[in-house]
């Protein structure tokens, strides 16, 4: 899975463009099997199990300053093939790769 | 899923292999798969053997190795074990152990840790190599430079650590520089356009080349000045050169081929008097270009120290006193200039600040012999 850092609010079109056209091609080819893109982080609701109970918070669980903006699962043969996509991503400040649970 | 297979059982045929190819070798042929693999471990317990001879050099010399039929397997492997999604730390373990060979005792010997954590180092590598995908295969025509960069920078930390310890129980494990000299010798040969591979293989050699001379019966370092150069290996220094040459003409120069290029213009001078310090002061100019770090700036100022005298030395060694307080070449180099100038009051404070900050057996004798030593 390759995890998109961002901010869900951001609307430049030219960059809209070059994603739009970077998932065309990688949905394509066969390698994007799914994703979605999320709304901003200010508009999440975290439960916590902290003490035991659910509490409902607002905001994000993840307390650094770059907040997931989306996420595509990938179908690809080995990390390097993950990473020239990863490396190509028009968008965001930062790629995540994170290989799916398998058992 | 398929390299999960491919991984562990070359994994677990390396310690087989190991028993296996040392009663076996050479008379009896090799398992086919992982042939290259098997090739690799029975070879370098063979060089272990050789290593006890005393004809070592010259017997290694003769070897047909590495072969370059499994040039290749070893060398994806290798980029395997160096890929950038992996900490250094586990980068070098991880060479050692499955391209190298050597057990997980000998890399916590060579890197004064324990064997349990260089054993879950290794664990914790080989897992996310499986479970991330890390492929076994010569990377991209376009990554090929950064990934060879990651490989030379595992050889060089590894080759450093075997020149000079920094432990105190080994004052030089040569096993460990030697190990790190031969997989230099692989890469350059299956990727023999590639300017700092030669470089760093060339700059290998220089420093094995003098080894002989740097230690006395006793143990203790002797300093370039008094070296035998006549005892250097003068065949494997005309080698390097001959492969900085080839790296020269790539035209792609770097900091591994200015680092051997100093190594050279040292092993090429004839005597200590004759060295061609202003090259040197020259060549560390162009290094610190490409690579700005104050133990370059140190090594300059030994040189500057012959061309411009050691008041001007002094100078830049003090300006390095914020940047490299605990670093006691600082100290012991700050020693040898104090007392040119005459100034041994000084000079026997830096000694003793240089003596406070290493553990290193021969380097402790010698910073002891240079203070109780007459000032010339």
């Amino acid at each position: 899975m390759l995890i998109f850092a961002g901010d869900g609010d951001d609307n430049d079109a030219k960059v809209m463009e070059r994603v739009g056209a970077w998932w065309g091609k990688y949905s394509q080819s066969g390698a994007i099997v799914g994703g979605e893109r999320l709304q901003s982080s200010s508009r999440a609701t975290t439960v916590r199990f902290d003490g035991g109970a659910p509490s409902i918070v607002d905001g994000p669980f993840a307390e650094t300053k770059e907040t997931i903006g989306g996420y595509a699962i990938v179908d690809v043969p080995d990390l390097d093939a993950a990473l020239e996509m990863a490396k190509t991503w028009p968008a965001s400040p930062a790629v995540e790769i994170r290989p799916i649970w398998v058992d | 899923m398929r390299r999960y297979g491919n991984f562990e059982l070359a994994e677990d045929s390396t310690q087989e292999a190991c028993v296996e190819a040392l009663r076996s070798w050479p008379s009896q042929g090799i398992p086919t798969r992982p042939g290259a693999w098997l090739r690799t471990v029975a070879e370098r317990r063979a060089l272990d053997r050789l290593r006890r001879d005393q004809r070592f050099a010259a017997k290694v010399r003769g070897m047909p190795f590495p072969r370059a039929d499994s040039g290749d397997d070893r060398l994806s492997l290798m980029f395997a074990c160096c890929h950038p999604s992996l900490s250094r730390d586990a980068q070098v373990a991880l060479t050692l152990r499955t391209v190298a060979g050597l057990t997980t005792a000998q890399i916590a010997r060579a890197f004064l840790s324990s064997e349990a954590s260089i054993a879950q180092r290794i664990t914790r590598a080989k897992r996310k190599i499986v479970d991330a995908a890390i492929p076994f295969r010569m990377p991209a025509p376009a990554d090929l430079e950064d990934r060879v960069g990651d490989v030379l920078s595992v050889l060089y930390l590894m080759f450093n650590e075997g020149y000079l310890a920094s432990g105190w129980e080994m004052s030089q494990d040569r096993s460990l520089a030697e190990d790190a000299t031969w997989l230099a010798g692989l890469v350059a040969q299956v990727l023999p356009a590639q300017a700092e591979v030669l470089g760093l293989l060339a700059l290998f050699k220089l420093q094995l080349a003098r080894t002989g001379s740097r230690f006395a019966a006793d143990g203790s370092i002797v300093m370039l000045v008094d070296q035998d150069r006549s005892r250097w290996d003068h065949g494997a220094i005309r080698e390097a050169t001959n492969l900085l040459q080839r790296a020269a003409e790539l035209d792609r120069p770097g900091p591994y081929q200015l680092q051997a290029a100093i190594a050279s213009c040292h092993a090429t001078a004839p005597t200590w008097t004759d060295t061609d310090w202003q090259l040197l002061v020259r060549l560390y100019d162009r290094l610190l270009q490409l690579q700005p770090s104050p133990v370059v700036r140190l090594n300059r100022a030994v040189a500057l120290w012959h061309v411009a005298g050691a008041e001007a030395a002094l100078a830049e060694t003090d300006a390095l006193l914020p940047e490299l307080p605990r670093y006691h070449l600082l100290h012991s180099t700050r020693g040898e200039l104090l007392r040119d100038l005459g100034r041994e009051e000084e000079a026997q404070e830096a000694w003793a600040s240089a003596l406070a900050l290493t553990l290193n057996p021969a380097e402790r004798r010698h910073i002891h012999a240079r203070s109780a030593a007459e000032a010339r």
